[in-house]
Parts: structure tokens; sequence; C-alpha cells
């Protein structure tokens, strides 16, 4: 892995869906430990973009790098393994299940009993616990089930969970859609923690009241085209609702 | 209340078998208070012996229904598979043979099931109602809906549903066997945590990289084999095998599992609780038989218990939250 070139670099993406061309030829990079918001009106293009970039939908033209290496993806297991995370609107936990299994769902930890393999529960936990912790957020009882939490403490396990299993990429769609402000300020607090770790994240949001503060860098998409590209320092917000609303 | 003992109320207030472990001692009450035979050995131990068939269904219609899926079909295909194993029989195949082929056959027939629920998108509610219709028309065609000598050898009835001794029958160990298996599946395997999961909130277990699919299939799978395994164990008890055995099973079953606790809408619920509620509506069919109501009212009952958990563990439940605070 090389310090030097950007952990993720999108090359002239196009995406037609039917007769809608969704992407009309979008470059895009991530660095390391970099936050990157990415703004832009409803239907400008960026889940499409992301979703590429997650793994649930192939570009139809256009191509990927990641960590230098070109990577094609089949499905979001493609880009789970090589690191890159998403976290969808609607939250990806089950309410019902407690936090240990949620931080755990489909990657669970194993121990060998005789030829079965079982849960190791007492490891999970402590790990589940470890986690949340360095992320800041306070919750003792890992049993407890998810749908006991607030908003921003599902935000929590959620992003707990991508570092946890090492992701380098985090790709957060709207995440303070439906948080109240202080809740929203939580998770954007653990975006800063995420950067601390060296991880990487793309914040997908229409409101750019709430990716300000934390971005390095804004790219701005308007009908299917990137319309801007500016580190913090050279724009203010001004600037970037002018762009988004006029493209 | 000491912190201790808040902790601890709130523990037990969060099993969900609490209440229905209460609700079943209050009914054993009643039952014994009107009619004492309700206790005597003798009718306990019919209890004992006639709950695990129609237990052992509702064991896999939990693991179902904890991954977000119905089954309507376990009476018919608790019926299909003791005749289809007359059916071997009769055509001369080993007795133990007919069993295997039949508990594959009704394994096959889970599958069915399962693949065409998950890859049409038709709801299974409606893919296992075509079942109960199918596999209890078969169980019909294959015997004119005549019952059938169920001809097996006496090593295989003792088995199936031999008696150990006094309170101890062969199928209660079948019961509490598969019992014993399906929760560690449940709570200590990661396949259980893929069932929760897939009930729980199907799109965020798929974008953790599991195969709901796959789950959903394997679940309706068990379903179906242990409704086929309930069947040939009553087959085995009564040495016959009826086209209209496991009529209605399919509602005892799901009513066993909601009130033990199984949420109708997938992501929750507990072997140990389908147990309970089991035994709960076994205990009332055999409470009004004792006290000689007229056996229709098992239905009404069953429903008002039915309603009635519920109604208590959502209460229940609302109330450990408040208590946490």
């Amino acid at each position: 892995m090389s310090k030097n070139k950007p952990l993720v670099e999108m090359i002239d993406i196009h995406k037609w869906f039917g007769r809608v061309y969704a992407l009309q030829g979008v470059d895009f990079t991530v660095n390391h430990a970099e936050v990157v918001g990415l703004v832009g009106d409803n239907g400008a293009g960026k889940s499409t973009l992301m979703k590429i970039l997650s793994g649930l939908y192939p570009p139809d033209k256009g191509e990927i790098y990641f960590d230098g290496k070109k990577v094609k993806f089949s499905s979001p297991k493609d880009a789970m393994n090589l690191g890159i995370e998403t976290i969808y609107q609607d939250i990806a936990i089950a309410p019902l299940m407690n936090i240990t299994r949620n931080v755990f769902m489909g990657r669970e930890l194993e121990r060998k009993i005789g030829p079965i393999s079982f849960l190791d529960l007492r490891r999970m936990e402590r790990e589940s616990l470890n986690a949340l912790r360095n992320l800041g957020l306070e919750i003792e009882d890992m049993k407890m089930p998810v749908e006991n939490l607030s908003g921003g403490q599902r935000q929590g396990v959620v992003i707990a969970r991508a570092m946890y299993f090492k992701s380098k990429l985090l790709i957060l769609d709207e995440p303070t859609n439906n948080l109240s402000v202080k809740e929203s300020l939580r998770v954007l607090e653990f975006i800063r923690e995420l950067k601390n770790q060296n991880i990487s994240s793309v914040f997908i949001t229409h409101n750019l009241h709430h990716v300000y503060p934390v971005a390095d860098k804004i790219v701005v998409l308007s009908h299917g085209k990137k319309v801007g590209e500016f580190r913090k320092e050279e724009t203010s917000i001004e600037h970037i609702t002018h762009l988004i609303t006029l493209g | 209340m000491t912190l201790n003992a808040r902790k601890l109320t709130i523990a037990l207030l969060q099993r969900k078998e609490i209440s229905i472990t209460i609700i079943s001692l209050i009914t054993i009450s009643f039952f014994y208070s009107l009619q004492p035979k309700f206790l005597s050995p003798a009718n306990v131990d019919v209890l004992l012996k006639i709950t695990p068939e129609l237990g052992i269904p509702a064991l896999g219609v939990t693991l179902l229904m904890i991954a977000g899926e119905f089954d309507l079909s376990v009476g018919s295909v608790f019926a299909f598979t003791s005749l289809f194993t007359t059916l071997l029989l009769e055509m001369g195949v080993n007795p133990w043979l007919s069993v295997l082929l039949a508990l594959g056959a009704c394994s096959l027939i889970g599958l069915s099931h399962g693949l065409i629920t998950v890859k049409t998108g038709i709801p299974s509610f409606i893919t296992t109602l075509g079942g109960l219709l199918v596999w209890r028309g078969v169980a019909l065609v294959i015997t004119g809906g005549l019952p059938k000598f169920f001809a097996m050898p006496t090593e295989f009835t003792n088995i199936m549903a031999g008696k150990i001794t006094t309170f101890l029958h062969a199928q209660m160990l079948w019961f509490f066997g598969i019992a014993i298996i399906f929760l560690l599946i449940l709570e200590r395997h990661k396949f259980g945590n893929w069932i929760y999961s897939t009930g729980g909130k199907k799109d965020a277990a798929r974008a953790m990289g599991i195969n709901t699919d796959k789950v959903k299939i394997i679940c309706f799978i068990l379903s179906s084999f242990t409704a086929g395994l309930g069947g040939i164990i009553q087959s085995a008890r009564l040495n016959q095998a009826l086209p209209n055995q496991g009529e209605g099973l399919e509602f005892d079953a799901i009513a066993a599992a909601v009130i033990g606790g199984t949420s109708l809408f997938g992501g929750a619920g507990t072997i140990i609780g389908t147990i309970i509620g089991e035994y709960l509506s076994r205990i009332i069919e055999n409470g009004l038989i004792i006290i000689r109501a007229p056996s229709y009212y098992f239905r009404l009952y069953i429903g008002i218990v039915v309603i009635i958990a519920v109604i208590i563990n959502l209460y229940i439940q609302r109330r450990a939250i408040r208590i946490r605070g």
C-alpha cells in the first residue's frame, strides 16, 4: 500500500438505468484518512456513484482503482473483503437482536468444541464492548436489543462495527437523516474519530451544514455530472449551495 | 429496590418464558381444582406421551418463523409422510428404508416450498397454503381416504414411541433431543445468528454478506422434516397412518410458537418458549376433556390464550424498557 497514491480512484464512471443517464463520466478520488463530503440535490447521482463503489451495481463504463490496484466488484461482499463498508440510510442492523449479535452479523467469531464450531459469545461480547468504547460510545449492556438505543447510538454501533473489521473506507449514506441536532453532532464526532484511526470516509448528504464541519474535501454532483471538487479551505457553504442549486 | 434486585427483576422480566410459565401454572391449578384426576399419574402420562409428536413440528415452525416465513403445510406433511411410508411398505420396501425415504421426501417438499417462496417472491403464507391442500390431497389419493396399518417392526415402534418407564417415553427423547439441537443452533451457532438476522432485517443481513435465501430454504426444509418426523412418531404410537392425521396442526404449531414469544414478523423467538407454549396448548386440550367440556371449546381457549400471551409479552417488554430508564 503506497501512501502517495489515493485510496480510491474512480475514473470516467458512466451508468444508465434504462433511458436515464444517471452518471455521465464522473471522476472521484478519496485519499488516505480523508473525509469526503459528497453533496448534490436529490437525483444528482450521489447514491448511484457510491452503490457502484460498494459493489451493488456494476458501472456501464469506467474503471475503479483501490489502493492502486484495478478492481471489479460482482457483489457487496467483494467490496467488503477489500475493506469498503457501506452504511445505508435504513441502517444495517436488526432492531430485535442484541448489540453483540448485530456487530458480528455475518462475521461471527467461533470457537471449536470437538468437531463443531460454536459462537464464541464471550469474546464477541468483549470485542463489541471495546469497539464501542474506542468510538467513545458508553453502553455497558451488550445484550441489550438495538431497538432500545437512540438513532445516534445505532449509527455508532454500525460505525464501531466497520472500525472493528478494519475497514479502510466507510461510505455513509445520509447518516444524519432523521436525527436530532444533538445526535447528529455525535455522528460527526464518530466520523472525526474514524479519521483519527486512519479510516477514510465518504459522507453522502444533501445537508451541507452537516458535512461542512467534518469534511476535508467536498465533491458536488448535479444531474449525473461532477460540477465541483474543492478542499474545504478553498470554498464556502454559500459557494457550494449556489453550485448545488444551479448545477 | 437495591441495584441487584432491580437488575434481577429486569433480567427476569426480559425472559418472555417467565410469563408463559406462570400462565401454565395457573391453568394447571384451574383444571386440578375442578377435577383432581387431571394430575393423576395416568393422565399426566397421557399428556407426556402425546405432546412430543405435535411439539416436534412446532420446533421446526419456530425456526422458520424466526427467519420471517410461515409454514401452513405442516399438518398435511405430517400425514403425507406416514402415508407415504405405508405406501412404500406395501411395495415391499424395507421398513427402515421406507421411513428414511419418506423423511427424505418430506424434506424435498420443504425444499420445494422454500425454492418457490424465495425465487418467485410469493409470500410463504400462499406457497404453503398451496402445500396444505396439495399434500393433504396426495395423502387422500394414496389411501383412498381410509386408514392404513403402519406395519413396522416392534424395534422401530419402540425407538420412535416406546415406553421406557413411567413418565418417560421414547418420543420425549426425540422431542427434547431436537429441541436441544435447535436451541444450540439458535443461541450458540452462527447459523442461528443468520436466522435471527434474516427474519429481523433481511436487507441488513444481505448487506453483511448473509445468503438470506439459503437461510430461509434450510428453515423450510427443517420445518417440513420435523413435521414428517412428528407424523411418523404418531403413526408408530397408533400403529396406523390416518389420512386426516395432523389436521389443524399448522395453527396449533404457530399458536405454540406465538404463545412462547415468537414474533409473527420474524426476528425473535426461542425454543424454550415454544416448548412451554406447546405443553400449555396440550394442557388446555387435555384439561377440557378431563373436566368434560365439549371438545369444541379447545380452539376457543387456545385463541384466547394466544391473544393474552401476546399482550402480556408486549406489556412486559415495554415495562422492562421503562425500568431500565
